[in-house]
């Protein structure tokens, strides 16, 4: 997503709504076999050996509140149990303990898809969708049309779903979701496919839906959606959750936990193996490197990273911090391709961060931090510079807090 | 949002019934005719050909049964064997079909929430579709054999219900128990071509004794063949044992049914899990 976090937007409180989802103590544990028994022989061949099983405790005691009308983000790394609370929510799992309440009616949009069969042409399949997301025959065919219009794809209507290609299908499974006009819309990583045509119509969509006051969760590792899209976020890890709240905080922890994941002890994958920091600078107007940065002057960013291995749809996102480590603002950047050119940086080859950005910032010490991640998927982290830039903001016009903003406000004196 | 959609409901997680009959109905009725769709799909005759299988199949069956194998003491045979042969394709067809049902349907199971139940529903629906327009065939030959109509073959709703009801109850469980066993579908295939044997279809019962001949007896199959022939073909028909070959045979089904329904509401809270 190339969409800029904003520095400050009007956050809605809507926790004084009534309830429309309400999770209390919610746990599932899958039983995996240690060595997995699909067949009867294998387990009438040792009737006294007790097939071992590993437990993996995919939510722990999860309980929430959604209020009608708000946007909730559900952020976690993979593995951290958020599908599979998305998936209980709508009935697709049976928790092992705790309970559910919700109101009004639900479209899930799960694993990129809404339940398609792809030996059916489109026509039938959203019909068939609107049948199991609980219209009438008659109502699933009126909004046929509909659901063809938003995915662009009329003229396809009578192929059969296994010759569409991913991102048809996909877009034509969003456009039935969003056309059953539930009341609640629990929506699985929708924005990690598709072209960028396709994820704009996303946003469109979440802002018009939100602005209609309906409610929607979002499970997403795009924290640039959280940031300008949530009304509140919750952050799950190892099936826990750990933050529930602002979603500018819970952006943040979630940040900090991949950091953390990287350097803990046997955290896996090592980021640099994937990305070499070459180099990073500030320039000023005049384009000389510099250390510091005057107040008011435009920030000139310039960044070069080196691809160890093949990045496939990298995203490079950038945080401006304070020196104790608030966030102020932060952006996104995607690889700009031609046309028809895939979005990929070659082992080897480099990609060239460069730009100026308006500087609101007041006087202090900041930090830039940088992320890189993989597959459009801000959950796949190729790399995590904590402290990328170090600089000083000079000047002679300090304020509270870290940016100044024009404020055309005036002080009268009433009735004068 | 009207205020009654604000009422909180408990979410319970997938289920074999439930979320209303009409979203079951209309459900069972799509996925049936896509199922049906499907199969006729990209075929020059199309849905002719639901009528045009069983009269080839028939014809080769006639062939083979008039001129190899005869029983020729039985009173129409050929028609005898026709009947049998849809009636007891009806019941292999369906299991075999309904045991992968779920998991053919894959993707919308593991996408969203829907009655479970109504995947093995949808296939027993088609296949009956199917039987009727075969029963219909079948009669056709029936009175070209110069078979006598009788009042008896308003009865045969009766049979058609009964191997209905022993149809599902055997296709939920096959259905429910796929997903976690895989083998389920291997074993059934053999253990319905021994049951095509174990079960009267192409040697009348009488011509089988001791105790192989009670244990064909026992099939719960059987007395619906036997009573099928009875009524449509030759009311002179014997009809082994008394009551009791009634009373065994419908509590059977009773219990059959039982297990099936118990087994696959047990099974589909967790259907989605093991796909």
């Amino acid at each position: 997503m190339t969409e800029v976090a904003q520095l400050s937007r009007p956050r809605r409180a809507l926790t004084s709504g009534p309830v429309v989802i309400e999770a209390r103590g919610v746990t599932k544990t899958f039983r995996i076999p240690d060595q997995r028994m699909d067949s009867l022989r294998e387990r009438l061949g040792h009737p006294l050996t007790r097939v071992r099983y590993r437990d993996l405790r995919a939510l722990r005691s999860i309980s929430f509140d959604v209020h009608r009308g708000e946007f909730f983000g559900i952020v976690g790394r993979n593995g951290s149990g958020k599908s599979t609370l998305l998936k209980i929510l709508a009935s697709i799992y049976r928790a092992d303990h705790g309970r559910i309440r919700m109101a009004g009616r639900l479209a899930p949009f799960i694993e990129l898809g809404v339940g398609f069969n792809p030996e059916l042409t489109s026509r039938e399949n959203v019909v068939l969708n609107g049948v199991l997301m609980g219209l009438s025959r008659h109502e699933a065919r009126r909004r046929l049309d509909a659901v063809l219009d938003f995915a662009e794809l009329r003229e396809f209507a009578d192929l059969k779903l296994k010759n569409y290609s991913s991102g048809m299908m996909v877009r034509l499974a969003f456009a039935a979701m969003v056309e059953a006009d539930a009341d609640i819309m629990l929506i699985d990583e929708v924005l990690a496919v598709g072209d960028a045509a396709f994820a704009q119509k996303c946003l469109d969509v979440f802002r018009a839906r939100r602005a209609a006051g309906r409610t929607i969760v979002l499970v997403t590792h795009d924290m640039a959606t959280v940031q300008s899209f949530c009304d509140r976020a919750m952050l799950l890890h190892d099936g826990e959750l750990r933050y529930l709240g602002d979603p500018e905080e819970t952006a943040l922890r979630y940040y900090r936990l991949n950091f953390g994941g990287h350097t803990g002890a046997g955290g896996g994958d090592l980021p640099d193996v994937n990305v070499r920091l070459i180099d990073a600078w500030l320039e000023d107007p005049a384009g000389r490197r510099v250390e510091n940065v005057e107040q008011g002057e435009p920030i000139g960013l310039n960044v070069i990273f080196e691809a160890r291995h093949d990045l496939i749809s990298p995203v490079f996102g950038f945080h401006f911090l304070t020196a104790d480590g608030v966030q102020v603002f932060g952006f996104n950047r995607s690889l700009t391709v031609a046309e028809g050119e895939p979005d990929v940086l070659r082992a080897g080859q480099r990609a060239r961060i460069s730009g100026t950005i308006e500087n609101p910032l007041l006087p202090g010490r900041y930090h830039v931090s940088a992320l890189i991640s993989r597959n459009h998927n801000q959950g796949d982290l190729a790399l995590h510079v904590l402290q990328l830039l170090d600089f000083v903001v000079y000047g002679t016009q300090p304020g509270p807090g870290s940016v100044a903003v024009r404020a055309d406000v005036e002080a009268s004196v009433e009735g004068s | 949002m009207t205020d009654e959609a604000l009422q909180l409901r408990e979410v319970r997680g997938p289920s074999a019934l439930g979320g209303g009959w009409r979203r079951t109905l209309e459900l069972l009725y799509i996925i049936a005719v896509n199922d049906f769709k499907r199969t006729y799909f990209g075929t020059v005759l199309g849905y002719l050909w639901s009528l045009v299988r069983p009269l080839l199949l028939f014809a080769v069956l006639l062939a083979v049964f008039t001129h190899l194998v005869r029983f020729a003491s039985v009173h129409h045979y050929t028609v005898l064997l026709l009947l049998n042969l849809v009636l007891f394709g009806f019941f292999s067809e369906t299991t075999g079909q309904a045991t992968s049902s779920v998991v053919n349907q894959e993707n919308v199971v593991r996408k969203t929430q829907f009655p479970r139940l109504v995947i093995p529903l949808a296939v027993v629906l088609m296949s009956l579709f199917n039987l009727a327009i075969n029963l219909v065939v079948a009669f056709a030959f029936i009175l070209g054999f110069g078979v006598a109509p009788a009042w008896t073959w308003l009865l045969l709703p009766v049979i058609v219900l009964a191997l209905t009801i022993y149809t599902t109850a055997v296709a939920m469980i096959l259905a429910s128990l796929f997903p976690r066993f895989r083998d389920v579908g291997i074993i059934w295939s053999v253990l319905a071509t021994a049951l095509f044997y174990a079960t009267p279809v192409i040697y009348p019962l009488q011509r089988v004794h001791g105790v192989i001949g009670r244990l064909i007896a026992a099939n719960p199959l059987t007395p619906i063949l036997e009573l099928a022939r009875r009524w449509v073909i030759d009311p002179h028909a014997p009809i082994t044992g008394g009551l009791l070959h009634i009373l065994v045979p419908a509590a059977t089904y009773l219990a059959v049914c039982v297990l099936g329904v118990w087994i696959f509401a047990r099974e589909a809270p967790r259907i989605a899990e093991s796909l």
